[in-house]
């Protein structure tokens, strides 16, 4: 697996989509789909990270990538341990590289991390021995976030290539609308991205998606409606000037669902923001696949963390 | 600078006259660090046999360089850069005098932080250093700084460093007061609301990285602002360092309806462009932001036409501590003392500007503004020359910069044109 930076060491981590060929996240997704299977058994457990140290090390708080990470590499027989550094060393003034060294030296063999910095991933992966997977870092990317997303677009409509999908709301901070975009453009399909211009990033038109500025064109005939989460501190004047006007215009209710196709599914990478950019009707709608992709990121990430472990030391 | 020493020629050189605007072959005599002769007369031949020459071998010699802007941090930065490390990195650079910027801790906004400054050059710099100082007090853009007094000091001009003046009050003041002393104001226009919390150019390319960007408008909209007060107070304005082709045309608008100001950009905006930050390297997060590189074209343009009066080093030393970091979080800056020669030498051989002319753009341009006697290859003027060949390649190893820090972004980079001999005043401080 390659990953976006061109590290030397560029096929032990996953970095982000934009490393990867459309091969290989065929490839990745392929493998989901039996890691799906094997976590709708009673017996989920396998044995191929037997012995293996997982360390989940998380700058920024998440409950379900977390937690999904924590139950893949459990899943695959990894000892798995999560490091919160919201209250640890950070606070007191490591650096993340003095961060990295210390973990580094604890020789585990894969670090899943998050940061709020965009490219801090790709820094601590330079300082360390094992395999490194971006959890989300910045406003850069959020690969298994777009794999699990793939998944479930492609099981549930059979594939990606052709179909419309109208990624919705904070583009401008969102790295899932950036891996997202990457993602499915590489596997050929129609991407919008639809924004008020103030949360739409400089030059986003040149990077092979459409622009729609209002949700009735942004939707219009779409197949897959993916809304993005908008913190709500975008919403105070800065950005937006208020949450009830962003969701008048930009947010999705049954009534504006109406514009995509018929069997157009609508889905959100969470936590959701109930009445701010999707409506409790949609969002526990029969048309909903938020509970579904939240099962295809355990599996997504089982497949990630498989993959990479073929590239282990004594792997 | 005691001028005791004996008298020395360079002989067998390759002359550049920023002035002429020519290069022609000859030598140059030296007495009491002052140019005492010049040009092909100056030979083997005619030198009494008991004067020390230097035999340059065609090589080039043409003034030492004075750049604008340097942050050297002492006081309250040494571990990134002293006035002995900088100015050794100075010498090595063919950078013959310096002007510091005063944001240091204590800030230079203080008659005796400018006493301070000059004692130290004095007895620890190879190469003039010439402090700049404050513009406001605690470089905080309300008060207005001790102008004259500070001048009296031997503040060469005043800036507030890597701070732009927010208040267009405060910024009309100054420069109404300021002209009254004839001070140079050297401003940095940037926006600081706009530009925050970006770290990059506005683009393409910082959307790719998830990182937030500077638009050109954040340093456009300040220098329209203070070139329209320069309009109405007549001071004298030096736009400390711009990078895009907005704030090209507001430069080329003021100068057309004659007003007194000038331009530099930093040697970095010429050479380097914005994919050379590649996956975060922050060696290459500098403020103002790297541009694409159909504006830094658009600079290399201006500053052979003229336009662009200066070329700076921007020198900025960091330490591991504040470039080892996510690039959000970096620190701003670069060091370029070293190696801007050599850098600005890539113009050159890319054909986009006359070597004579580019050496103008970091000896005599700068003089002119600053009303230094130096600069110049003309007899009488102060004996501040270095020897240099243009086209002798060399590849850049951080470990043996002189600097402090290490923060270059020509780390391992091929540049052409390193400094063989720095002479100050008539003493060789770099060979």
């Amino acid at each position: 697996m390659v990953s976006a930076a061109s590290s030397s060491s560029a096929s032990r981590h996953l970095l982000g989509i934009q490393g990867l060929s459309r091969p290989q996240i065929e490839h990745l997704l392929d493998q989901a789909e039996q890691a799906v299977e094997l976590s709708r058994q009673v017996e989920k457990k396998r044995n191929v990270l037997r012995g293996r140290t997982l360390i989940n090390l998380f700058f920024e708080a998440s409950t379900r990538t977390q937690a999904s990470f924590e139950l893949a590499g459990k899943r695959l027989g990894a000892d798995v341990m999560n490091m919160a550094v919201a209250n640890s060393s950070v606070k007191k003034g490591e650096t993340l590289i003095d961060t990295a060294a210390t973990l580094n030296a604890m020789r585990p063999d894969m670090i899943v991390v998050r940061h709020y910095s965009s490219g801090a991933v790709d820094l601590l992966a330079r300082k360390v021995d094992c395999s490194v997977i971006n959890a989300g870092d910045g406003q850069h990317e959020h690969p298994t976030q777009a794999l699990l997303d793939a998944l479930t677009i492609r099981r549930r409509k059979g594939r990606i290539e052709g179909l419309t999908i109208a990624i919705c709301g904070d583009v401008a901070h969102s790295r899932v609308a950036r891996s997202n975009m990457i993602l499915l453009t590489k596997m050929g399909a129609r991407v919008r991205m639809v924004a008020p211009s103030t949360l739409l990033p400089t030059g986003i038109g040149d990077m092979g998606v459409e622009v729609h500025r209002s949700m009735e064109t942004g939707i219009k005939n779409a197949d897959i409606v993916m809304m993005l989460r908008v913190q709500r501190e975008r919403m105070d004047g800065a950005f937006l000037p208020s949450t009830r006007e962003f969701f008048r215009f930009f947010g999705l209710d049954g009534e504006r669902l109406k514009l995509a196709k018929p069997d157009a599914l609508v889905m959100h990478p969470g936590p959701i923001n109930r009445g701010v950019e999707i409506d409790s009707e949609v969002a526990d709608g029969p048309r909903s696949l938020i509970n579904e992709q939240v099962e295809m990121g355990v599996a997504v990430r089982m497949a990630v963390l498989e993959s990479l472990s073929q590239h282990l030391r004594n792997g | 600078m005691a001028n005791s020493q004996p008298p020395l020629a360079l002989i067998n050189a390759s002359l550049i006259d920023p002035q002429a605007l020519s290069q022609s072959s000859g030598g140059v005599l030296i007495e009491e660090g002052l140019i005492k002769a010049l040009g092909p007369s100056v030979n083997q031949a005619s030198l009494g046999s008991d004067i020390q020459m230097i035999d340059c071998a065609g090589d080039c010699v043409s003034p030492g360089l004075i750049d604008m802007r340097v942050f050297i941090g002492e006081p309250g930065a040494e571990h990134r850069e002293t006035i002995a490390s900088a100015s050794a990195a100075a010498a090595a650079g063919g950078v013959t005098t310096l002007i510091s910027t005063p944001d240091t801790s204590p800030p230079v906004d203080d008659p005796a932080v400018v006493d301070f400054l000059l004692r130290r050059a004095r007895d620890n710099a190879k190469v003039r250093v010439l402090p700049a100082a404050a513009l406001t007090k605690g470089l905080r853009g309300e008060e207005l700084a001790e102008i004259g007094l500070l001048q009296e000091a031997g503040a060469i001009a005043f800036t507030d460093g890597a701070h732009s003046i927010r208040s267009s009050k405060v910024m009309r003041r100054l420069l109404t007061y300021a002209r009254d002393f004839d001070a140079l104001v050297m401003h940095f226009p940037q926006d600081h609301d706009l530009a925050s919390p970006g770290g990059m150019n506005a683009g393409a390319l910082a959307t790719r990285l998830g990182l937030p960007g500077i638009s050109p408008e954040a340093e456009s909209i300040i220098l329209d602002r203070d070139l329209r007060l320069v309009a109405a107070t007549g001071a004298r304005y030096h736009a400390a360092l711009i990078s895009s082709s907005q704030s090209l045309d507001s430069i080329a608008r003021a100068k057309q309806a004659g007003l007194p100001i000038t331009c530099a950009v930093s040697v970095n905006h010429l050479c380097l462009n914005e994919n050379d930050i590649g996956d975060y390297r922050t060696f290459f997060k500098l403020s103002p932001p790297l541009r694409h590189e159909e504006e830094r074209l658009k600079l290399v343009e201006a500053l052979a036409d003229g336009l662009i009066d200066v070329i700076v080093s921007d020198h900025n030393p960091q330490d591991v501590e504040t470039k080892r970091l996510p690039f959000d979080e970096a620190a701003d800056g670069a060091i370029g003392l070293e190696t801007m020669l050599s850098a600005a030498l890539r113009l050159v051989a890319s054909g986009h500007i006359s070597l004579p002319r580019l050496l103008a753009r970091m000896t005599l341009r700068p003089a002119e503004i600053l009303g230094l006697p130096q600069g110049r290859l003309a007899i009488g003027a102060p004996a501040d020359l270095i020897r240099f060949d243009p086209d002798e390649p060399y590849v850049v190893d951080p470990s043996k910069l002189h600097s402090r820090s290490k923060n270059t972004p020509f780390d391992e980079a091929h540049l052409q044109g390193r400094v063989k001999l720095s002479i100050v005043a008539g003493r060789i401080v770099h060979d």
